[in-house]
């Protein structure tokens, strides 16, 4: 950490020519550590939520001041000036939400070559360019997930089918292998799995395939939509076709598209990355990575507040926790962040 | 002070220039621009105490040099009452190429020769069309504009080419005597060569006469097409060369590289003092703009002021720029100087 002398006189003159410039709240304060938060651009609600995880964690861990900045357009360009001015600013810290895994790789060796911590979060950045990579979830998590939001749902019993994005989509096809395995464990022998079908990530074709699925399947009590698409297209089909009750939509959506059909009954709860964790967790990971009692290795297990112990994996890759699940009493809350 | 001219002089002496007066030179653009910047540094040293860093200062430069070659190629185009809003199009397209070449297993003097042919040839086909169908060049530029980033954005759909050889990163990220980025240095370089090639030779006299009156300088026996020709060539050339130096710093070609650049470059011209009218203007202007958006930039970004209030500050400069000279010619009386 640098030192700082202090320097009353220019500190009075940045004070007032900051009022003056109406940038009062921007002054760096004379905190110990400081830890820089890099989002893809600002003026979004998610980002927004993800900072204010980060100054809970800021409060909690206490003398550490978190400084969320941002390029006005999601540009590699832009988060890469932005890095250049953190380190001649000498953070301590930084955590970047990727607009770009590649392009960012020289200008965070350089960060990270004096000596700054530096660790991606939600958007990766490519494995030689920062510590750490902290994911809001992994493969086995959502699709685990996905299953018990559907089981406690339709209480434990029933078919039930998934509506997918396309049939090449890595994420989803991921998403849906865990899910299988999750299904074939015996607490879940009573859940049937009828079909997989896929909408593409379009609205109508989605639409279709949830209507056909209706069809097909009279006895079917629930529909898994691991995309944020095609969760909406099949609520609306589920109301729709009456069904309000009788057929249940799950998988993961965005609060603010989903709020509505969570009110009409059509989803009982859905689940999605709580951004304000995401920026939590990774503050308390920069946190520790400074004091030097984390050092981001494989296997290594690091603990992060209330988000509990969170184990680097492979490359680097930390999972933060299984999805945050939305329902009705917390939807229209989140529905105003993202 | 034309009046003084002529009523001071005998009639049949023909001055070369306006006398050198001291009033001239406070009146003079570039004066203002340079105690422009003067200010800024003594704002920005005063708020930061990370500014004043000869390393941190360097530094900063990376993230406007590119910017400044599209801006010099742009000083000639609007001097001669031309625009070129294609060039970071082109710097888009002349990445791609380099890309490809790349992925074809090509070595680094071949991806920088390409980068500069692509340049060029876009330029050439600016200029072919300007000069050859006689259409303005805004509406020209603006087609090739779509034209050149429709073609990246076929080309990589949404992807990216992220491989480059070892050695070429240096060309972008790396340093002369260990301090001073081989970008700035590239600047500087050309910029002395165009303020040379504007100010001190036959060239350059025949853009003025172009810019002011290209009929006039037809019947002067000036080959206008050919200049015009020339200057997007030239354009297209700088636009090469920063695609070059950009692709080199990121190691990264995504469809979005460089987007928006072409109004910064174009801002940097204007706040220099070049006519956007054409006819009026010198590099020396454009580079001490160059530096004051940079230095202005580069301290609010170490007081971490969001991008979004950065543009609007950017913004209020350019439109002061533009007002200040009308109004200080209203309040005395004065015509504004050509």
């Amino acid at each position: 950490m640098n030192t700082r002398t202090p320097h009353s006189t220019h500190t009075r003159i940045a004070l007032a020519l900051c009022a003056a410039l109406g940038l009062g709240a921007l002054t760096p304060t004379e905190a110990a550590e400081r830890i820089a938060l890099v989002v893809k651009n600002l003026g979004n609600g998610y980002f927004e939520a993800a900072n204010k995880g980060g100054q809970e964690a800021a409060r909690e861990i206490g003398g550490v001041e978190l400084v969320m900045t941002g390029p006005t357009q999601p540009t590699a360009e832009g988060q890469i000036e932005i890095i250049n001015s953190l380190i001649a600013q000498k953070f301590d810290a930084i955590i970047v939400m990727a607009n770009d895994p590649d392009a960012l790789v020289p200008v965070t060796k350089k960060a990270m070559q004096r000596g700054i911590k530096v660790i991606s979060a939600d958007s990766a950045i490519a494995p030689e360019g920062r510590i750490l990579h902290l994911s809001p979830s992994n493969a086995q998590l959502v699709g685990e997930k996905l299953i018990a939001m559907i089981g406690k749902t339709i209480g434990g019993s029933g078919e039930i089918a998934v509506l997918s994005a396309t049939a090449q989509a890595t994420n989803q096809n991921a998403w849906i292998e865990w899910m299988k395995r999750t299904l074939a464990k015996p607490e879940y022998a009573t859940l049937k799995l009828d079909a997989v079908v896929y909408g593409d990530d379009q609205s109508d074709k989605s639409y279709r395939e949830a209507n056909g699925l209706l069809a097909t399947y009279p006895n079917l009590k629930g529909i898994i939509a691991p995309t944020t698409v095609g969760i909406t297209a099949a609520s609306r089909a589920v109301v729709d076709k009456g069904l309000v009750g009788k057929v249940f939509v799950s998988g993961l959506g965005l609060p603010s598209e989903m709020a509505g059909h969570v009110k009409s009954g059509a989803v009982d709860a859905f689940a999605l990355w709580n951004p304000i964790d995401v920026g939590y967790s990774a503050t308390w990971i920069a946190h520790r990575l400074v004091k030097g009692e984390a050092s981001g290795k494989p296997g290594e297990e690091i603990d992060a507040g209330r988000m509990g112990r969170i184990k680097v994996g492979d490359k680097g890759d930390a999972a933060m926790a299984e999805p945050f699940t939305f329902d009705k009493t917390n939807v229209d809350e989140f529905a105003r962040i993202f | 002070m034309l009046n003084d001219v002529k009523t001071d002089t005998p009639r049949y002496t023909v001055a070369d220039r306006a006398p050198r007066s001291f009033r001239a030179l406070c009146l003079r653009w570039e004066t203002l621009l340079a105690l422009l910047l003067l200010a800024t540094v003594f704002v920005n040293s005063t708020l930061s105490p990370f500014f004043l860093d000869p390393y941190n200062l360097a530094d900063s430069t990376f993230n406007f040099s590119e910017k400044a070659l599209l801006a010099l190629g742009l000083t000639l185009i609007i001097c001669a009452g031309e625009i070129d809003i294609s060039v970071a199009a082109i710097m888009a397209l002349a990445s791609v190429c380099m890309g490809l070449l790349s992925l074809a297993g090509f070595g680094t003097p071949v991806l920088v020769l390409a980068g500069l042919a692509v340049g060029l040839a876009c330029g050439a086909l600016n200029g072919f069309i300007v000069t050859g169908f006689g259409v303005p060049s805004v509406v020209v530029t603006i087609g090739t504009l779509s034209l050149f980033r429709g073609l990246t954005n076929v080309i990589l759909g949404d992807g990216a080419i992220t491989q480059y050889p070892a050695g070429f990163g240096e060309l972008g990220q790396g340093y002369v005597f260990g301090i001073i980025p081989i970008e700035f240095i590239v600047f500087l370089v050309l910029a002395a060569a165009f303020a040379f090639g504007l100010h001190r030779t036959r060239f350059g006299r025949n853009l003025y006469a172009i810019g002011n009156n290209a009929i006039a300088a037809r019947y002067a026996g000036i080959p206008v097409q050919r200049y015009r020709m020339a200057l997007f060539m030239l354009s297209g050339l700088m636009a090469g060369l920063a695609a070059v130096l950009l692709t080199s710093r990121v190691g990264s070609t995504r469809p979005n590289i460089a987007s928006g650049w072409e109004l910064e470059a174009i801002t940097m011209v204007v706040l220099g003092g070049v006519s956007i009218n054409g006819g009026s203007g010198s590099v020396g202007g454009v580079v001490l703009a160059i530096l004051l958006l940079g230095m202005v930039t580069f301290g609010m970004s170490l007081l971490n002021v969001p991008g979004i209030i950065m543009t609007i500050f950017t913004g209020l400069l350019l439109i002061g720029a533009i007002a200040a000279p009308i109004l200080i010619a209203r309040v005395s009386g004065q015509r504004r100087r050509v």
